[in-house]
């Protein structure tokens, strides 16, 4: 689209949430529009206030505004990085787009893998911008935008997390904050459901989606049809949940059945949009789900994610908070049993020797003193599966450090922060962004041309919660509490009360099982993992073994079967037959 | 079973077990938790491997790092169960 006689010409991807309010100021002011879109309210925002127009939109974007006059092109991302913009550049040509595919259409672009991108997967379960999987293409930080003018790229944050240190909202009275918590979610929420189309919700069992599906309900008008996942293995399934929740407030319910073949089966078109390797297999059957609301007739979903990273739900916060408790008894004979309160969901975590326990979730003093010490056991654990690299990729990475990387990326208030805090930025920062959204939400919903939108996602939100003293986030073990505290009368209460089961999939065996695809064995032949020379084929070989004998297998066992399968498909899908596959 | 041979045993389970092969040096007195040579699973894999493998029975009570944090203390521990 173009205004202003062509002076201004935009790309855009995603939605201005608050466009109608915007416009309202913008006609006040004398612009005129010719359209009902929130695209033309980008263009007449950027001529009124400049660069400085994202900070009054309310939405998820990726967009490129080129300002003809100035010879500029601008570009920008969403605060907390919802949809993505992928840029590269050539000798003579800057290109852009939001999927890396659409960038390797350009027969100039040149396709390799990044072997430190690689390494922060197998580090972190994501790249940290804006460095990606693949050498000389990088990725536009949620919450930046960029100017490109005379071959020069400038890169600058117009939104930054922040945690005021003490927290400027005090709990002296929980009622009123859980009131504003309500009304900021309600007001979240009837904004993302401006939309020319049916607005369907995911509803998982869980809270974050029974919250979000509980405001569509309660304080909009809108017809309700929900839409989850169910697992053939009781370990996984929550349909008991989410039939309840959908009973208990009213909706249309749909459910798409996930055995571990449907994983095994589509993981190859999982990964062609994920655009890189993934440690979990997680993202798939939501896959399968936003299939199943494409063919239910609906383009848009609501979905829950984000309330975890904002309100402070994650097993990882709690974990942090019993080690750090532990912590500062060394000594105590009974601290450490807390740590049985922890994943009771992993059964054979559960059946641990606690001085084991103690010992894997690196609860002593020495510990915790490092900012970042609430990711070490995850970091850890996954760091782990480096051991598969062949000599010759572990030569490549001799002296990259991954953490070090990471740790002088950190805002520099980080150490500042309370430790919560610390723990809820690093998910939110880098995670969500490189993970939970573009892996598991976004992209995947998107590769059925359906778009979620994230309530809890709104930058007032996510601005409240960082003001929120931890305790109020975290009362106790007893996570969200002020989410939890402003939605008692909306929700079921079993699902108020139920203990936190984070969404997970079948893992590893999906793609051991008889029957599996042929594409596995293929791409996990020695032929092919030394032909793209990234992985130890006789390392890779013992741990297929221990997958068809039978035998236990860890989280780390999963991770490295999951990592290492993906890394091949991707390797696969966009440097050696990339032609094929895009034909 | 020779005890020299009960060493060599867990040593080869726990570097093809654990590191897939890949060279490892430790020693049969390193304690595993201390040198992070057993993952947070790897516990269970072990005792697994102690029933299958020489048929004995791992109690509630036998789960501390006396008996299973080293692959000295494992072979003595393995010593004890088997006497007859």
């Amino acid at each position: 689209m173009s205004a202003f006689d062509g002076d201004l010409w935009i790309s855009f991807n995603g939605e201005i949430f608050n466009h109608l309010e915007i416009r309202a100021n913008l006609e006040r002011k004398g612009h005129q529009f010719t359209t009902r879109s929130d695209t033309e309210v980008i263009l007449h925002s950027y001529a009124e206030k400049g660069e400085d127009c994202v900070k009054d939109f309310n939405g998820q974007w990726a967009f490129a505004i080129w300002d003809r006059r100035r010879r500029r092109l601008f570009l920008s991302r969403d605060r907390l990085g919802v949809r993505p913009l992928f840029y590269t550049r050539t000798k003579d040509v800057f290109i852009f787009a939001s999927e890396i595919k659409a960038i390797f259409a350009h027969r100039k672009v040149p396709r390799a893998i990044d072997h430190e991108g690689l390494d922060q997967i197998f580090s972190f379960w994501c790249c940290l911008p804006p460095k990606t999987f693949f050498k000389g293409i990088s990725e536009l930080p949620g919450g930046h935008s960029m100017r490109v003018e005379d071959g020069r790229i400038t890169l600058y944050p117009y939104w930054r997390l922040d945690y005021p240190n003490g927290a400027s909202l005090t709990d002296e009275n929980p009622d009123l904050l859980a009131e504003e918590l309500k009304a900021l979610l309600v007001d979240a929420t009837r904004l993302r459901l401006r939309a020319d189309v049916p607005v369907g919700a995911y509803l998982s069992g869980g809270l974050d989606s029974t919250v979000t599906t509980a405001l569509i309900r309660h304080y909009t008008n809108a017809p309700l049809r929900t839409f989850s996942v169910s697992f053939e293995d009781p370990g996984f399934d929550e349909s008991p949940f989410q039939h309840e929740a959908s009973t208990f407030l009213g909706t249309d319910h749909q459910e798409v059945h996930c055995r571990a073949e449907d994983i095994a089966k589509v993981f190859p078109d999982v990964i062609w949009h994920t655009e890189k390797p993934i440690l979990r297999t997680a993202p798939a059957p939501l896959y399968l789900l936003s299939r199943l609301v494409r063919e239910s007739g609906f383009k848009v979903v609501m979905t829950g994610e984000g309330a975890d990273e904002v309100f402070g739900g994650y097993d990882i916060f709690k974990e942090a908070k019993i080690r750090h408790f532990m912590g500062r008894s060394p000594g105590s004979r009974w601290r450490h049993l807390l740590l049985k309160r922890l994943y009771p969901y992993l059964t054979n975590l559960q059946k641990q020797p606690e001085a084991y326990l103690a010992s894997f979730f690196k609860a002593r003093p020495q510990d915790l003193t490092d900012p970042c010490y609430s990711h070490f056991p995850r970091w850890d654990m996954t760091a782990m599966i480096k051991m598969f690299y062949s000599p010759e990729w572990k030569e490549r990475l001799a002296g990259f450090d991954a953490r070090g990387l990471l740790r002088g990326s950190l805002p520099r208030e980080f150490h500042n922060w309370d430790d919560f805090c610390r723990g809820q930025y690093l998910e939110t920062a880098i995670l969500l962004p490189g993970y939970i959204l573009s892996s598991q939400g976004d992209r995947m919903a998107m590769a059925h041309s359906v778009e979620g939108r994230f309530p809890f996602l709104d930058h007032r939100l996510a601005e409240f919660g960082a003001k929120l003293p931890p305790r109020l986030k975290m009362k106790g073990l007893n996570e969200k509490y002020l989410l939890k505290k402003c939605m008692t009368d909306l929700i079921p209460k079993s699902v108020l009360t139920r203990p936190k089961q984070p969404y997970r999939a079948p893992e590893g065996q999906c793609f051991t099982a008889p029957g599996a695809p042929d594409y596995i064995s293929e791409l996990l032949s020695s032929k092919r993992l030394r032909e793209e020379g990234i992985f130890q084929p006789s390392a890779v070989e013992k741990l297929l073994d221990k997958f068809r004998h039978g035998m236990a297998v860890g989280i780390k066992d999963n991770m490295a079967l999951v990592g290492i399968l993906s890394t091949q498909i991707s390797a696969d899908q966009f440097i050696q037959n990339f032609d094929s596959h895009t034909a | 079973m020779r005890i020299d041979d009960v060493k060599n045993d867990l040593r080869k389970f726990i570097v093809d077990n654990f590191y897939f092969g890949e060279e490892l040096d430790f020693s049969d007195s390193d304690s595993f938790l201390e040198k992070g040579i057993i993952d947070s699973t790897g516990t269970l894999e072990l005792i697994a491997h102690l029933e299958n493998t020489y048929h004995i029975k791992v109690n509630d009570q036998d789960l501390t790092p006396e008996n299973l944090d080293s692959v000295d203390r494992l072979a003595a521990f393995i010593e004890k169960k088997t006497e007859p």
